[in-house]
């Protein structure tokens, strides 16, 4: 295994920068996810990790080793695509079996490998099928297995789990991660569903616009996410955000209101948020609930979902600002009822107005 | 949404059948003439063709022509003769004009795009224009074979082959069919460690059967039905291909029309039989030219 290291990676395409220089250590063993909305270069940077895509500036080391110029086929990487990717003319064991084929291992060895795999994979009675033959859930075993058998230094996730339905994807993404548990190897996975993220990586890398916006473990990005994309990217329903005027600052807390805010003292650990200045506050959905009276927010409920083990509020508040309230129990609302919210301060967030906020990234990022 | 009764449905059943049969029997027609007229004798042939006899296996029927056209044209040479300048040729254009193609599609390299237009616009240039040029350089091309080193390459089997192997036409098929794989297979093989010849050989060619069959039909009949080029290169009977043997039937004022119905008989089952091997193929490839699956 081996641990892989971004320095001041881009990545242009003509005159279009796609990847504006991001640094990033993965360590030996770790899972790392990379995360971020459409086009935010998250699988090209996988895939300039995996060597299909050249790198315009910047270095990449795998294992100690600058691999800028080094063939994909030269890398210790195994990649497992969205696709999946798997040899349609081939059976399952020629597939499992092709990298092993290539690198000229005895027909023992293969066998052996193979067959290892295949238990670790519970896939042993599809060896003999065609790929046309199996479904998307075992298709994807497939392409993993390839990828395991040849015991690479560096496991690449392009999205694996994006094809497959929601029921079977919860259950490959618990066998990805026992696979990383069991295989400690360093593993780089790329998606746009935040709660693979959450719940795989040892480390999210959250991506926008070819930037990287926050890296840390999940709790602590979602606890402390940095800026406004992070904090409304990380957790679902989105985080709730509402203009506030900064009244007083003291040290850790400041006393923000605003006229849908009652007056309230919030943690602040962010720079930029000073004493009669703008800023935007953010509440998590679940950090929300009802109360009968002295709510900091008011308003009418619009719609309710009740989800059985939990009910996602729509509110629409005095000025017109809707925020959502995630309640862990199921309970039943009437739209247009009156409703008062509240939260516990210390779940809240302050962050620098939008627009400064942006600069600050790009700041930071270059 | 309107429902489709069933006597519509009927109706459109009867008028597709109708046009499918109409267009089946304009194709037909003639190559049952062809058969139908081999087997009578000149007069009844030129009597029969004001009439729908001329389709029909009646009259003074034999299989005279038959023997007579075996009497006046080494026919069983020939049509080796085109099975090997044909087959070698077809062999040889699919491997070349594959790789040519892969090397389009798959390696990056400077000038590529240029060089393929120029190359679909060679699809514009019928052979005829360059027939007499080629000839020239054909004449003067040196050659090491079984007899040494020699200058000049008419009245060979080779001057039959080589300048058809590489044509735009089947190198922009396969592009296209190449194109249309996904993209994902090759970059696979390319992390798992295969080499540029390896992902070609093991990966790209055996998805390519639907491009390799429409390649190989199209080349096929286009060197099997080629006449002017062997008649200008080769003076050799003993390597002369079947179209040229035609020549031997229309040398004189009264063209034996049955034997030359009877010819275009036997050399018209070579066609017809690799064809029929490989329409299945043929027909799922371009059917599948409109569709990605």
């Amino acid at each position: 295994m081996a641990n892989v290291l971004l320095k001041g990676i881009k990545k242009s395409y003509g005159a279009v920068e796609v990847i504006k220089g991001v640094n990033i250590e993965i360590q030996d063993g770790e899972f790392v996810v990379f995360v971020g909305p459409s086009g935010c270069g998250k699988s090209t940077l996988l895939r300039m990790i995996a060597g299909l895509e050249d790198i315009t500036g910047g270095t990449l080391e795998i294992g100690g080793r600058v691999v800028n110029e080094v063939p994909a086929s030269e890398r210790q990487i195994a990649m497992v695509f969205q696709s999946y990717a798997i040899f349609p003319h081939m059976t399952v064991r020629e597939n499992v079996a092709f990298g092993l084929t290539i690198a000229g291992a005895s027909k023992a060895e293969k066998a052996e490998k193979v067959a290892e795999a295949a238990r670790v994979l519970q896939m042993e009675n599809l060896l003999d099928r065609r790929p046309s033959q199996l479904s998307g859930g075992q298709r994807q075993r497939v392409a993993i297995g390839r990828a395991i058998v040849r015991q690479p230094e560096v496991f690449l996730f392009d999205e694996p789990l994006s094809n497959l339905d929601a029921s079977l994807r919860l259950d490959m993404r618990m066998e990805i991660g026992k696979l990383h548990k069991s295989l400690d190897a360093t593993m780089v996975y790329v998606t746009h569903d935040q709660v693979e993220a959450m719940t795989l990586a040892d480390k999210i890398v959250v991506l926008k616009d070819g930037y990287v916006q926050q890296m840390g473990a999940p709790m602590d990005l979602y606890h402390r996410p940095e800026n406004l994309f992070v904090a409304g990217f990380i957790g679902a329903p989105s985080m709730n955000f509402m203009d506030v005027d900064i009244l007083s600052r003291n040290g850790d807390t400041a006393r923000v209101s605003s006229n849908i805010v009652a007056e309230f003292a919030a943690p602040v650990w962010r720079d930029g948020i000073g004493s009669g200045r703008k800023a935007t506050l953010g509440i998590r959905p679940q950090d929300l609930h009802p109360v009968d009276t002295g709510g900091v927010l008011e308003g009418t409920v619009t719609l309710a979902e009740r989800l059985g083990t939990e009910t996602v509020v729509d509110v629409a508040l005095k000025n017109g600002t809707r925020v959502l309230a995630s309640l862990a129990e199921d309970r039943v609302f009437e739209p247009g009822e009156a409703i008062q919210l509240g939260f516990n301060p210390e779940r809240a967030h302050l962050f620098a107005p939008a627009s400064q906020e942006e600069k600050l990234v790009a700041q930071t990022a270059a | 949404m309107a429902s489709i009764s069933p006597d519509n449905h009927g109706l459109r059943l009867v008028t597709r059948y109708a046009v499918l049969t109409l267009v089946a029997v304009i194709f037909v027609f003639p190559l049952l003439f062809m058969v139908m007229s081999s087997l009578k004798p000149d007069t009844q042939l030129l009597n029969d063709t004001s009439s729908l006899r001329a389709f029909l296996p009646v009259g003074d029927i034999s299989l005279d022509n038959y023997s007579a056209a075996f009497e006046r044209a080494p026919i069983g040479a020939f049509v080796l003769n085109s099975v090997l300048i044909t087959g070698a040729t077809v062999l040889l254009t699919l491997f070349v004009c594959s790789l040519a193609a892969f090397s389009f599609v798959f390696l990056d390299w400077s000038g590529k795009a240029v060089i393929f237009s120029i190359l679909l616009a060679t699809l514009i240039i019928p052979y005829e224009t360059i027939f007499i040029p080629l000839l020239l350089m054909a004449s003067q091309l040196p050659w090491i074979g079984g007899d040494g080193f020699e200058i000049g390459w008419l009245n060979t089997y080779r001057v039959q082959i080589i300048p058809f192997i590489a044509d735009g036409l089947t190198i922009f098929l396969f592009v296209q069919f190449f194109r249309d794989l996904p993209r994902e297979l090759i970059e696979a093989s390319r992390v798992e460690g295969a080499s540029w010849w390896l992902i070609y050989r093991r990966i790209v060619m055996p998805l390519s059967g639907p491009v390799i069959a429409t390649a190989a039909i199209l080349k096929f009949l286009f060197m099997y039905n080629q006449y002017l080029w062997p008649l200008m290169v080769v003076q050799d009977e003993s390597i002369r291909p079947v179209m040229v043997g035609l020549g031997y039937f229309t040398d004189q004022l009264n063209v034996p029309w049955g034997e030359v119905m009877a010819y275009l008989t036997l050399i018209t089952v070579p066609v017809l039989a690799f064809y029929l091997s490989l329409q299945r193929v043929f027909i799922s490839s371009v059917a599948s030219t409109g569709v990605k699956g």
